[in-house]
């Protein structure tokens, strides 16, 4: 047991620091791995490979100082204060996102777990903030004065509102079954939990809720407006959607923004289907230091499949997506709340 | 003109349909715009979807086009008056700029022209070499379709695999003719230079190539659920109306027109030596013309193959004059290029150079067509059309 005596400033300091260096960080992450890595082995891209000799691995760092030279465009009729007040709104959900989501047994910023009423409120937490991202996508869109980026806009809305449903409901089921809505009681069920009195591997809530593990990629896709739900960014048609008018410093907040969230989509699919950061028979201070290595690679693992997707499917069209997320997922959704509810009660 | 002489988005089978409806320009939508509601969308000149610089005025309701106006002429380049202060061999050099993917085939109609008017016929090698590096060009254009179509649907992978496969194409274009985008590699009478050695086993092994990513596009675009969905029933072009607005091509085969210039036309370069099959499709949609033209890029390769075994041997130049003089005399040739049929006019007085010509070139249909395609779909379905029908922009603005 490592005992080290901070004050709460310290604390609160640390805590910001890391949450304010690991948005970026995990950002980055994605983006080279998946983005410039994955992405050039599939599509047999040489430019990215090429860049500092070792695999492209300056390729990223050349991006980040080539954003950080361009000018600072803001069009002449834009909205100016909600113009560049729109990235950081779409930031900071992500931030809020990775307040939640525990590293280890003791490590995590909040647990809000003193919320008496639920047992914790971190799933409910994580969800509502993680929609907040469409107020400043709403925002980047009107405020541009552009019609290729207010089409961009209103599509991401009426998306984004569609699919925060499913995702929800998706959710319901591990809920259920964990019998708290609190992200750290969802992992601890996980670890100590077992499979017909085999208590091997724990119990990955994937194994009962798989249906809900699949509804909550295909949201978690559209949430982040990655093909094949990506209209609101559509390159082909809107050019980029709302974050047309955005340029250098600004653009990379919502490159950041976008990669963040889906870490955090992958952090929060992780945690609630596949045992976070949970190693069965570690525990205490060896599960503190396992325990974050642990939860990255079982991300790494979820962004895989979100980004294979992401570079394998064309777009569906809007009303072909709406279509899908009221006629298919919230119903399926609904279903398999009401057999979880069922069979918890019968065992 | 009022929004209420427009054609609802409800009544599309109709099929004549009056041009003036669709009359209206920009300049004037200013006021439509503030006292409809509907939105004027502006796609292009400059536009990732437009190939070019197609300019579409678009009026939109909600998501959904009530009309839309194509607006051309931005790339023109005045072709067709610079060909009457050219020589015939100078020509050539224009001409490869018109459709700029598909260059050498640019070539071989008008060449073909000049030496109809001169009573010249190229040796038998010298129109099997042609012919090849028209297939060839014919390759490069559509895989570049096979994967663009997919990028403009929404998947950026097959545009990279599309990209890939015309780097091949174009390799072995360069090492016959030196140039990658525009080879001016014919002559009247025949054909610069014969293949470089160890060519021919190289360009088995790329066709070998192309055949195989046509089956991996056919897996991983054809058969996608999403593309199908995404482009079934989009865009359906009638057959009457595709002959009506003089569509040609694929465009038009995909709308079960079982017509193609190389089996159907005058009897040019050696496509009736070959055994190859003119493929269709009945819908019309752009799904079939996505379908269509993956069967004729395999058809295409496998015509390759097919003349590399029965490549004969000979001289490559006719016996043509030092200094080309075209007799006096009329003549039209048109051929099957990849984007449909083109055609020159060629009217010469017995000069160095024509003394008018006239092109017809495929593209310019295409886009003709577009208020009657473009009214009633989704915004993103205009993308889709644009993309099913394939022009290029400098085959339309000449």
């Amino acid at each position: 047991m490592i005992a080290i005596e901070v004050g709460w400033g310290t604390t609160l300091a640390i805590k910001t620091a890391v949450v304010l260096g690991i948005v970026p960080l995990t950002a980055l992450i994605l983006g080279y791995v998946f983005l410039l890595k994955m992405m050039s082995h599939m599509q047999s891209r040489l430019g990215p490979m090429d860049p500092g000799g070792f695999h492209g691995w300056y390729q990223l760092i050349g991006d980040g100082i080539k954003f950080l030279q361009k000018e600072d465009i803001m069009p002449g009729e834009a909205d100016r204060r909600v113009f560049a007040l729109a990235p950081a709104i779409v930031v900071l959900s992500t931030f809020l996102v990775f307040v939640v989501i525990p590293a280890g047994p003791r490590i995590r910023v909040a647990s809000l777990d003193s919320v008496k009423m639920f047992d914790g409120v971190g799933v409910f937490y994580a969800l509502a903030v993680s929609s907040l991202s469409v107020i400043g996508v709403l925002m980047a869109g009107w405020a541009s004065s552009n019609k290729y980026a207010l089409l961009g806009a209103l599509r991401a809305a009426a998306q984004l509102i569609a699919y925060e449903l499913p995702l929800v409901l998706a959710v319901v089921g591990v809920v259920i079954q964990a019998g708290t809505m609190s992200l750290q009681g969802i992992v601890h069920f996980q670890q100590t939990g077992s499979l017909f009195g085999w208590s091997g591997i724990g119990f990955p809530l994937i194994l009962t809720q798989f249906v809900g593990f699949a509804l909550f990629m295909v949201a978690s896709q559209a949430e982040l407006t990655q093909p094949p739900f990506d209209m609101p960014v559509a390159e082909s048609e809107l050019v980029a959607g709302y974050m047309v008018e955005y340029t250098g410093f600004r653009f990379l907040f919502f490159f950041i923004g976008e990669f963040g969230t889906a870490f955090a989509f992958a952090a929060l699919a992780a945690t609630l289907f596949l045992g976070g950061w949970s190693v069965p028979w570690v525990h205490c201070t060896a599960a503190d230091f396992l325990g974050p290595a642990v939860l990255f690679a079982k991300v790494m693992f979820v962004a895989f499949l979100m980004f294979w997707a992401r570079f394998t499917y064309p777009r569906f069209r809007e009303d072909q997506l709406q279509a899908i997320a009221w006629k298919w997922l919230i119903p399926i959704a609904l279903a398999n709340i009401l057999l979880t509810g069922v069979l918890k009660v019968a065992f | 003109m009022t929004t209420t002489d427009l054609p609802s988005p409800g009544d599309l089978p109709e099929i004549a349909v009056d041009p003036a409806a669709f009359r209206h320009l920009a300049d004037a939508q200013v006021a439509v715009e503030l006292d409809t509601g509907d939105m004027v969308l502006n796609i292009g000149p400059q536009h990732p979807a437009t190939h070019g610089t197609l300019r579409l005025v678009v009026r939109l309701d909600g998501e959904r086009v009530v009309s839309a106006d194509p607006v051309i002429g931005y790339m023109h380049r005045g072709y067709e008056k610079l060909t009457e202060f050219r020589t015939y061999p100078q020509i050539t050099t224009l001409i490869n700029r018109i459709d700029w993917l598909s260059s050498f085939a640019n070539e071989v109609p008008f060449i073909a022209a000049a030496e109809h008017l001169m009573g010249i016929e190229a040796p038998p090698r010298a129109q099997y070499l042609r012919t090849i590096l028209t297939e060839l060009s014919r390759i490069a254009t559509f895989v570049l379709f096979l994967g663009e179509m997919g990028l403009q649907v929404g998947a950026i992978t097959p545009a990279f695999y599309g990209f890939r496969d015309r780097e091949y194409v174009l390799n072995l274009i360069e090492a016959v003719t030196g140039g990658r985008f525009h080879p001016n590699f014919n002559r009247i009478g025949g054909i610069k230079d014969d293949l470089p050695w160890g060519w021919i086993s190289e360009c088995k092994s790329v066709m070998q190539k192309v055949l195989a990513s046509c089956d991996e596009f056919d897996d991983l675009v054809v058969g996608n659920p999403i593309f199908q969905k995404r482009t079934r029933s989009i865009g359906i072009i009638p057959q009457e109306l595709g002959a009506a607005y003089g569509v040609s091509g694929s465009n038009l085969r995909a709308s079960g027109v079982d017509w193609d210039l190389r089996r159907d036309g005058p009897d040019y370069l050696v496509y009736n030596d070959l055994d190859w099959k003119v493929w269709t499709h009945p819908d019309g949609d752009s799904f079939s013309r996505y379908w269509v033209r993956l069967q004729e890029t395999r058809e295409s390769a496998r015509m390759v193959l097919q003349m590399l075994e029965q490549l004969p041997s000979g001289p490559l130049m006719a016996k043509v004059p030092r200094i080309i003089k075209v007799p006096e005399g009329e003549v039209f040739v048109n051929t099957e290029n990849p984007l449909g049929e083109m055609g020159y006019y060629v009217i010469s007085k017995g000069a160095t150079g024509p003394f008018r010509t006239k092109i017809r070139s495929a593209s310019f249909s295409n886009v003709s067509l577009l208020p009657w395609l473009l009214r009633g779909v989704y915004v993103p379905d205009i993308v889709t059309i644009l993309a099913s029908l394939y022009f290029i922009l400098g085959d339309i603005d000449r």
